[in-house]
């Protein structure tokens, strides 16, 4: 800061001051207690930690165990190719949540929707998101992946990474409707009774209205629900698609060692712990951003 | 020529009668000022108007044309009536400028330069033009109040319906508000409003309601009404305010 001129307020009061005596008492006191505390954690976390990885290492089977899934060494050869792989899944997660952005916000305004014109499409939006949010993903995947080939029929895809794709597009979808559902039904109906108030349509409404403060409230949900996407991009591994589960696989077949499989989940934790970081902080900064509106 | 007629209507949710038999006329250019006791009826009334709530039976009338009419656009009538609340309802997510905007550009499809000069035109009136770009929650509760009378002002509705837009407001900004709506009066907006003021009401109505269960008890200038009441429950009403320190 400028000594020669000081921050000040909108009504021109300066910001900054000479703190008083009491205040700069206060201020080392509080600075005492800070590194009480901060002791007190790493003593803690220091004994809590360390006996659990004493109990681990001094295990009798640690000593096999260590060769078999913390062979750094190997797992440092099969490193690129489970890179590799992770692409694949990264790849498939950006194309599904775009599609699944789409067609998860076509079936929650189905959902929601009262014209008498939509009833059928309301009808069967509820019916799929019912289904498909009570059937495990991985059976999808293969109802999928091995059934739609079975039908043979003129060109359709036989592609395994498009049709695992695809089974994961259907079930998320159902998945997040739900969430941009409740997100739009968390809108107090005083918003819409005023957007109605000026002449805006229904559809207006939603579009102008309704959308916007809801898809501010369901961005952390939807953000967890990226992360668990990621995750379960894996699964089309069963296909034979060859991502980072199924390189792992590979690699550890060959060798009986299973260290590629401990690479594979390092590597994913890499890109899923910031990610979930990243959702913490919106998540934290959004309910700030709500109580703040409470209060005025 | 008269803005609104509203003629024996009828409402009521379940089995509650909210509003028996009511009739009601507006002339342009004029204010009518609706006073009663809480549950009375006010609100019901002013949204079954702004056709927010469906009516059991009567009929509501807009510049002569029937509106309680089942097969109208709803649309259609609505840009011609402005509503405010008592809560304010202003659209969080969007800058005071570009909620006074949104209906004219949408709805009216007027150009947006033209719906932003105009805005800003009306909010340097009323001393907001600093708070132009701000969003809701930055703002007083009596300058969101005033935001959201612009905001169904600068659709230029034919009627303006106020629903107790001072009682969710401290007493010191409750003064900025009425004062807003004495110069929407004074430039002859036709206006319907519900109000626990009554120094207010008198000072803008042309006529006074007092609704007692639905009905009108009593009406007549304020002068009338509130200095020199006939009916019995309306000098009971006006007692009981007079007590709780509002005339
Ligand atoms: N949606 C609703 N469902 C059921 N009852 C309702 C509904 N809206 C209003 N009422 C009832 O109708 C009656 C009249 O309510 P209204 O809000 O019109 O009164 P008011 O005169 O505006 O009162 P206040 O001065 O407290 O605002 C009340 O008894 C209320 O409980
Ligand atoms: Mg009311």
């Amino acid at each position: 800061m400028n000594n020669d001129s000081p921050a000040r307020d909108n009504s021109g009061r300066a910001l900054s001051w000479t703190p008083s005596q009491r205040e700069l008492e206060r201020q080392a006191s509080r600075k005492a207690i800070g590194r009480k505390k901060a002791l007190i954690a790493t003593l803690s976390s220091v004994i809590v930690i360390g006996s659990l990885i004493r109990l681990i290492v001094t295990s009798p089977g640690w000593q096999s165990v260590k060769d078999t899934f913390f062979d750094w060494s190997y797992g440092g050869e099969v490193l690129g190719a489970v890179a590799k792989g992770l692409v694949v899944n990264i790849r498939l997660t950006i194309i599904a949540a775009i599609l699944i952005g789409i067609f998860a916000m076509i079936l929650a305004l189905l959902r929601t929707s009262r014209s008498a014109a939509l009833t059928p499409f309301r009808l069967m939006a509820t019916a799929y998101v019912d289904i498909f949010r009570g059937v495990p993903l991985l059976l999808v995947i293969l109802l999928i992946g091995f059934g739609v080939p079975a039908l043979r029929i003129e060109g359709l895809t036989n592609s395994v990474l498009i049709l695992g794709t695809t089974a994961v597009v259907l079930t998320y979808s159902a998945y997040v409707a739900e969430v941009i559902r409740s997100g739009i039904l968390s809108i107090h109906p005083s918003q819409r009774a005023a957007a109605r108030s000026l002449g805006l349509s229904s559809s207006q409404t939603m579009r102008h209205v309704v959308l916007p403060q809801a898809i501010k409230r369901v961005v952390p949900p939807l953000l967890n629900d990226l992360v668990a996407l990621l995750k379960d991009t894996g699964l089309v591994s069963i296909l034979g698609v060859t991502d980072a589960v199924r390189a792992a696989q590979i690699a550890s077949s060959r060798t009986f060692n299973y260290t590629p499989y401990v690479t594979a989940a390092i590597l994913f934790l890499l890109i899923t712990i910031p990610l979930t970081r990243y959702t913490d902080r919106v998540l934290a900064k959004s309910i700030k951003r709500q109580n703040a509106q409470g209060a005025a | 020529m008269n803005v609104l007629e509203v003629k024996n209507l009828r409402k009521s949710f379940e089995d509650h009668l909210v509003i028996n038999d009511l009739s009601l006329t507006v002339p342009d250019h004029t204010a009518t000022v609706l006073i009663g006791s809480s549950g009375s009826g006010k609100s019901t009334l002013l949204r079954c108007i702004n056709l927010l709530d469906t009516i059991d039976d009567g009929s509501i009338y807009l510049d002569g044309k029937e509106i309680s009419d089942p097969e109208i656009n709803v649309d259609e009538v609505r840009k011609n009536l402005g509503m405010v609340f008592q809560s304010f309802n202003l659209f969080p997510h969007m800058s005071v400028l570009d909620n006074i905007t949104l209906s004219p550009i949408r709805v009216h499809k007027v150009s947006k330069t033209q719906a932003r000069d105009e805005a800003m035109t009306v909010l340097r009136r009323f001393d907001l033009a600093d708070k132009a770009d701000q969003f809701p929650d930055r703002l007083s509760g009596g300058q969101q109040q005033r935001v959201a009378i612009i905001r169904s002002i600068a659709v230029k509705p034919r009627l303006l319906l106020l629903d107790e837009v001072t009682s969710a407001l401290d007493p010191v900004l409750v003064n900025e508000v009425l004062s807003i709506v004495r110069d929407l009066k004074s430039d002859g907006m036709a206006m319907v409003l519900a109000t626990h003021e009554m120094g207010f009401a008198t000072q803008v109505a042309d006529e006074v309601c007092f609704l007692k269960d639905g009905n009108i008890v009593e009406r007549g200038p304020a002068s009338q009404v509130i200095s020199a009441p006939q009916q019995a429950e309306t000098k009971d009403f006006l007692r009981r305010v007079h007590e709780a320190g509002r005339l």
